[in-house]
């Protein structure tokens, strides 16, 4: 393994625990030697000169101190894996077929599906070879054969594929057959090879899809990249007519003679279990989450959801980059005391001159917090932007930016180690979007004092850690305030927010599960009152899994502002069911929840607010006191140096910005970096840059409910940045100061 | 495109982020745009403080080369760097 300057990283199995629950951490130190560990509660984790510093409090507990560091792998790549059974090994003649898709052929040798013992080297597996040909390797052991097709298959390309052993004849066919067919294309192919090696199989013989059983460091090796539909294993060395007939997606009557295993990826597509259809019930589970709810061979384009016509979803698709949950073994453990106070925290390991922090958020205690404010720490946008590598698999990065990226230990560290896994910003190696996302694995820009390239001029601080500019201003008001993250609030609901009347968001909560977004709305219509401190909000709609722990789904469906399209036909969560997509696609739009929504984005430098002549209303008095009227708001700060910018919202009725909304102040002077949003271009037309377009601007607002609650957006990203400017004595903590003291105020708003 | 006026790399000099002038913008869109093989990125020593020249081969998981050993004491110095090295690259000429 390769540690280019990192040499410890850990990560904790929960994100969010209350006091009398327990979290475990888990460390790699990648060579022998021992390292401390400490807790500490995150308070402030920009360490730009020209802010307040880095900031955090540290606490005592039972795992400070010195511990025995040991190297923990990680092993990446999606597969499948059905137990040995009786009726494997009682095999003598076979057929062993799939209907595949490869992705990388070329890339490597590639297992499909494999019978094989890992210790003894043993067993057959149907793949592809160095080249990308068909190749079926048969083993008793001693004595190894492989034969290959000797043609390539096609990128992105269906083939039916299938190895035939005749043991008396001692032969193997391998069938290659494409589904579509070009001129001076040459890629099917049947030949018929003697061989004389017996494969060994035994009860104990696993079946693997997607890559092959190793006793090396890794336990799966020959990863292969691409889509299986329909494996099938027969007990019987089929003809072409035979191998075909197997290919029905549900096998009856006379297909299922000599069938030992007709697995249907289509069953439980939701679950990580795989289903046999055949006699023998060779159930099996995933590994590292290939991607499920894929277009199969046979799909007709005329459904587009996968449980509408779940026979045409019978493929997975597997990445050798995949990784869901690294496993590693519990290092320490932490059970949160009674009384503990609420915030973000961190376990900080230190190991020779590196450090790694596992950040999680420690809740309330239920019915004993008098906090009546409570900040969301949007765990959904960190786990969506885990591990992301943009800056150095992204052409257009630097051009979004205007500036030369910088790498830092940690962005050096993932772009070399690909098996920590990637972000839904990335693709896989395969150039498919990557739509799930784990936060069981280091991840390394989820951290307090990690700089990143999307952070505009300055900082350069973007989510996790620009996210801590608020908590320090929640920290030096004195504000007693509350802390939940994103999963809290999906799996309790709007009970999770029954303590509180504020709820302060961070500077980009852009993902929301439907749970998590009716709590808000639920919340709102009680009288809640919400403070939207970010920009691009309210933005995708996400599923988590509802048995895997950390484990989130995003179907970039449709449209909108993406890093990858998803597939025709790929558009619904396989977790759920759930159409994907932006939330204003389905017609529930950020305006809806807090007045404004996306319109621009420019990751150079920031800009300030004018006061629009609605913040003259006598309404929004209370939000301007001891602020000028002329003044600009927020033209300084930490990020790209002003109050409004990288990513900002703008009001529109006809996406659901409430009647009574004031729009109070509206920046100007953006750079042309900053680009209308896609979602709002219908026709291309000139002229879509900061300089030139009016729609390019954020837009603070302020609206009251019918339920006499209310809500502040402030619609900018970089908006956190401003507020500790002037040793927080400026305009932009003042509004905002103005804004939670009123808002905790429990009279009604109208 | 042509050889450009070599006021508009001034014109960078003053200013590596902002406002540009629609002349330097298109020269920053080449410069910028490029693809991943041989990209310069900065590879950060010291937060906030030092910077080296990296650049990427564009094959995943290739470490980042470090170009030269010479220290960046500011983000615009290494700017004005890598801005030389492609202005050398794309029109064949020495700024400085």
């Amino acid at each position: 393994m390769q540690m280019e300057g990192k040499k410890i990283a850990g990560y904790s199995d929960k994100i969010s625990v209350a006091p009398g629950e327990s979290i475990d951490f888990k460390v790699s130190t990648f060579k022998p030697g021992r390292y401390s560990a400490r807790l500490v509660r995150l308070i402030h984790g920009d360490m730009n000169p020209e802010g307040p510093g880095y900031k955090e409090e540290a606490v005592a507990c039972d795992f400070e101190g010195e511990h025995a560091g040991r190297t923990q792998l990680v092993h990446a790549g999606s597969h499948a894996i059905v137990p040995g059974s009786r009726r494997f090994a009682g095999l003598t003649d076979f057929t062993l077929q799939a209907i595949v898709w490869p992705t990388l052929p070329g890339d490597g040798e590639q297992a499909l599906v494999a019978l094989w013992n890992a210790g003894s080297e043993s067993g057959v597996w149907l793949g592809l070879d160095a080249d990308g040909a068909l190749s079926v390797t048969l083993s008793n052991g001693r004595q190894c054969s492989t034969v290959s097709t000797g043609k390539p298959l096609l990128s992105r390309h269906w083939y039916s594929v299938a190895a035939v052993y005749d043991r008396r004849a001692s032969t193997v066919t391998l069938h290659q057959l494409p589904h579509k067919h070009y001129a001076r294309i040459d890629d099917s192919s049947t030949i018929t090879e003697t061989v004389d090696v017996a494969p060994h199989i035994t009860e104990h013989t696993p079946c693997v899809f997607g890559g092959l059983p190793t006793a090396g460091e890794s336990p799966i090796g020959r990863l292969y990249n691409g889509r299986i539909d329909r494996p099938r294993l027969l007990s019987a060395a089929a003809d072409l007519s035979g191998i075909r007939w197997r290919e029905a997606p549900k096998l009856t009557g006379d297909m299922r003679t000599d069938v030992v295993a007709a697995w249907d990826f289509s069953e439980g597509i939701s679950t990580d279990r795989i289903h046999d259809q055949g006699p023998g019930q060779h159930h099996g589970r995933t590994v590292n989450t290939p991607v499920r709810a894929v277009r199969g061979a046979n799909w007709t384009g005329e459904e587009m959801n996968w449980q509408h016509a779940p026979e045409q979803y019978g493929a997975m698709h597997f990445h050798e980059d995949s990784l869901y949950d690294a496993g590693w073994d519990t290092s320490f453990s932490l059970t949160v005391p009674d009384g503990m106070r609420s915030g973000l925290y961190a376990a900080h390991v230190t190991y020779e001159d590196d450090e790694d922090f596992m950040p999680f958020v420690i809740r309330a205690e239920p019915g004993a917090t008098r906090n009546r404010m409570v900040y969301l720490v949007p765990t959904a946008d960190y786990m969506a932007y885990a591990n992301e590598h943009m800056p150095t698999d992204a052409p257009l990065a630097q051009l979004l930016t205007d500036q030369v990226s910088i790498l830092g230990r940690n962005d050096r560290f993932v772009h070399e180690n690909r098996h920590f896994g990637a972000s839904c910003y990335d693709t896989y190696k395969d150039g498919e979007g990557v739509c799930y996302t784990s936060r069981l694995r280091p991840v390394l820009n989820m951290r307090p004092k990690y700089r990143m390239w999307l952070g505009g001029a300055g900082s350069k601080l973007w989510q996790f850690n620009a996210d801590t500019h608020i908590i320090d201003w929640i920290e030096e008001s004195g504000f007693g305030c509350d802390y939940l993250s994103d999963e809290d609030v999906h799996e309790f609901g709007e009970q999770a927010l029954e303590p509180y009347s504020v709820i302060i968001t961070s500077t980009h909560s852009e993902y929301w599960s439907k749970q998590m977004r009716d709590a808000v709305d639920a919340f709102k219509k009680r009288g809640g009152r919400l403070i939207s401190m970010g920009g691009n909000v309210w933005y995708w709609r996400v599923a988590y899994h509802s048995t895997l722990p950390g484990l989130m789904e995003v179907r970039r469906a449709e449209g909108g502002t993406r890093a990858w399209a998803a597939n025709p036909g790929e558009y619904y969560h396989s977790f759920t069911g759930e159409y994907g997509g932006l939330w204003r696609r389905q017609g529930l739009a950020p305006q809806e929840i807090c007045g404004t929504g996306f319109v621009a984005q420019g990751f150079d430098i920031s800009s300030y607010y004018v006061r629009q002549p609605d913040s003259f209303d006598e309404r929004a008095a209370f939000i301007f006191e001891g602020i000028g009227e002329s003044e600009k708001l927020g033209d300084f700060g930490l990020i790209g140096g002003g109050a409004a910018g990288l990513e900002v919202d703008h009001v529109d009725p006809l996406l659901g910005t409430p009647p009574n909304t004031l729009v109070l102040a509206s920046s100007e002077g953006h750079t042309n970096r900053y680009q209308l949003v896609a979602e709002e271009i219908l026709i291309n037309f000139p002229g879509t840059g900061g300089e030139d377009c009016p729609l390019v601007k954020g837009d603070i607002v302020f609206f009251e409910t019918a339920e006499g609650g209310a809500v502040f957006s402030t619609s900018s990203i970089a908006f956190g940045g401003s507020l500790s400017h002037n040793n927080y004595d400026n305009n932009i903590s003042r509004m905002m100061d103005n804004v939670v003291r009123r808002f905790l105020n429990p009279e009604p708003f109208a | 495109m042509e050889k450009p006026d070599r006021s508009l790399a001034e014109e960078f000099r003053r200013q590596p982020i902002g406002h540009h002038s629609p002349e330097l913008e298109r020269i920053l869109f080449l410069f910028r745009g490029q693809g991943m093989a041989g990209k310069f990125v900065l590879v950060e020593d010291e937060p906030f403080r030092k910077w080296r020249l990296g650049q990427l081969s564009g094959r995943r998981g290739d470490p980042v080369k470090i170009v030269s050993d010479r220290v960046f004491e500011s983000v615009e110095e290494a700017e004005w760097e890598v801005f030389k090295r492609r202005w050398k690259i794309h029109f064949g000429e020495d700024l400085e």
